[in-house]
């Protein structure tokens, strides 16, 4: 691991300036270097560190600001359900609210990592965790475009089994690791953030990038700006919905192919789907056409068949994660099936 | 440092305008007087150090202080295992993925090995040596362990024992099936794991929570 600098911040104002502040100080690269880094729970961070994937000059650890209630919260009112971004992922897992009518946020939450990561990675850090790609965590391998722009990629005649056939380019093909950024863009959620020049509120579909021509810049999140919160719009959706999460062992392994599934629906026919797919993609990825497809549809074998045709009809698989598509759609006709069928 | 320092300095004049105390408490504290006023709880909000430097910090570990001057880098496993001869907690991957280096911290299981040593600075650390009561009896779920012989080299033992009180503590060990799942964070290569779940189903009985 590379020497850093470390501060422990108090409130998010503070860590914001004090960031803002350090990366814009003499001898420090340009902006967007990401020289000073936020560090929550430290289970991806800390992790790559010692791989010298990421190489931080100063860490600013925002794990011990207590000040806002809202900061680590989780509450629920008509509106929607607000997120705190220092929530760990095993509190809201468990949150009553959150189970009863947000059941595919509590389970994309208990089915990832271990119950020690659970504890201590928070939810803000969570969406952002970098991909298993393992040519971007070795950094024995030369050609990784994200690790080192313009570098080019290994994954792409390697052995890309875990890779992503959907939303990936040329430059690269790493999958987006995560499972609770499935639940939240599948519910239409939005990110709030805080920079030195203030706060914003934006869609949480708009937060990840997709690789194109610069893997290197995963989101849109501008130099310094730190998550601080989402929130879930309440919707007639929310409490039929569910996430199915297919891996190599039965727990405690990356999605090979997951489905964040949410219906509304009335007399045995789908009003509203959204679906979200991951452990496929280079981004958390929603499924618009495949959900646009079961509008007034009953739910059975052949319609759920017909949306995850629909949704695999971009997928460009490699040569050995071609795979992946017959399971991407097993897995989204599955969790349909079992969505339209759920008591609730 | 005197450019960080700077920088800081130029935050707190910007800060004193928006007069908040507890922020500008903060800022007050350089890395000198945090290394001297040995921070335990609240006060160890101040704890910062430079690239290279090392970092003063006192560490609550099994109901003691323990004060260690490390550098900067060092993860909480290393100042267990390297720096307070507390070698219990075991580093098998140290990257977060076996938990054979599982320690409670405030009641919570994690893993030290993905902890910075100053990021657990401020709160209640528990290892595999503070388990057993202050008389020496072994805690209901050592006791288990060795009853249901849930390992054989022992090595993923103190972490597995660990991370197995807690997921009694969580209320996850309804079942086997239960058990297996909250488990499923801590590797082991013997692969002692039917013995494993016996000795929980065991031991939350004693710890009174079957």
């Amino acid at each position: 691991m590379q020497p850093f600098a470390y501060t422990r911040a108090h409130s998010v104002k503070e860590a914001v300036e004090i960031i803002h502040a350090t990366d814009k100080a003499p001898g420090s690269k340009a902006e967007g270097d990401a020289q000073t880094q936020f560090i929550a729970g430290g289970t991806t961070l800390i992790d790559l560190m010692k791989l010298h994937v990421v190489n931080p000059a100063r860490l600013v650890d925002i794990g011990s600001i207590e000040a806002q209630r809202e900061w680590s919260s989780v509450t629920a009112d008509k509106h929607g359900l607000h997120l705190g971004a220092m929530a760990s992922m095993a509190a809201v897992a468990e949150d009553k609210d959150v189970l009863r009518d947000y059941p595919v946020i509590a389970q994309s939450l208990q089915l990832a990592a271990s119950a020690q990561l659970r504890n201590m990675a928070s939810l803000g850090g969570n969406v952002l965790q970098r991909t298993r790609c393992p040519y971007f965590r070795d950094v024995s391998f030369t050609a990784c475009n994200k690790r080192n722009p313009g570098s080019g990629c290994d994954a792409l005649h390697g052995v890309n089994r875990q890779h992503a056939v959907l939303g990936g380019s040329d430059a690269c093909i790493a999958t987006y690791p995560g499972d609770f950024a499935q639940s939240l863009i599948a519910l239409d959620a939005s990110v709030h953030v805080a920079g030195a020049k203030g706060t914003r509120t934006f869609p949480f579909a708009e937060l990840h990038r997709q690789p194109a021509e610069t893997p290197h810049v995963e989101t849109t999140l501008r130099p310094g700006e730190l998550i601080t919160g989402f929130i879930v719009p309440a919707a007639p959706w929310t409490r039929r919905s569910a996430y199915l999460k297919i891996r190599d062992r039965a727990s405690y392994a990356f999605a090979l192919a997951s489905a964040a599934v949410a219906l509304d629906m009335a007399d045995g026919r789908v009003r509203q789907a959204r679906i979200a797919l991951g452990g496929l993609a280079t981004v958390p990825w929603r499924a618009k056409d495949a959900e646009a497809s079961l509008a007034g549809k009953p739910l059975d074998e052949r319609s759920a068949a017909e949306a995850a045709e629909i949704a695999f009809s971009q997928a460009n698989p490699r040569e050995y994660n071609a795979f992946k598509v017959k399971l991407g759609k097993e897995t989204l006709t599955r969790a349909l099936l079992h969505v339209a069928t759920m008591e609730i | 440092m005197t450019q960080f320092l700077k920088y800081v300095a130029g935050i707190q004049r910007r800060q004193m305008l928006y007069g908040t105390a507890a922020t500008l408490a903060f800022l007050l504290v350089s890395r000198v007087v945090v290394a001297r006023q040995k921070p335990v709880g609240k006060a160890a909000g101040g704890i910062a150090h430079e690239a290279g430097d090392k970092v003063d910090l006192v560490l609550d570990i099994n109901g003691q202080e323990r004060h260690l001057s490390l550098d900067g880098r060092t993860s909480l496993l290393d100042a267990l295992r390297d720096h307070l001869d507390l070698t219990g907690s075991k580093k098998g991957c140290d990257h977060g993925q076996c938990g054979a280096c599982t320690v409670h911290v405030d009641g919570r299981r994690v893993l030290s090995c993905l902890t910075l040593a100053s990021m657990a600075s401020g709160k209640k650390i528990t290892t595999i040596e503070g388990l057993a009561g202050p008389d020496g009896g072994l805690h209901p779920m050592q006791a288990a362990f060795i009853e249901h012989d849930a390992f054989q080299c022992g090595y993923c033992t103190p972490g597995q024992i660990m991370s197995a009180v807690a997921c009694v503590e969580e209320g996850h060990a309804d079942d086997a099936a239960e058990i297996r799942e909250y488990m499923s964070g801590n590797i082991c290569r013997c692969a002692a794991y039917p013995n494993i779940v016996a000795a929980i189903e065991h031991a939350k009985v004693a710890m009174g929570r079957a």
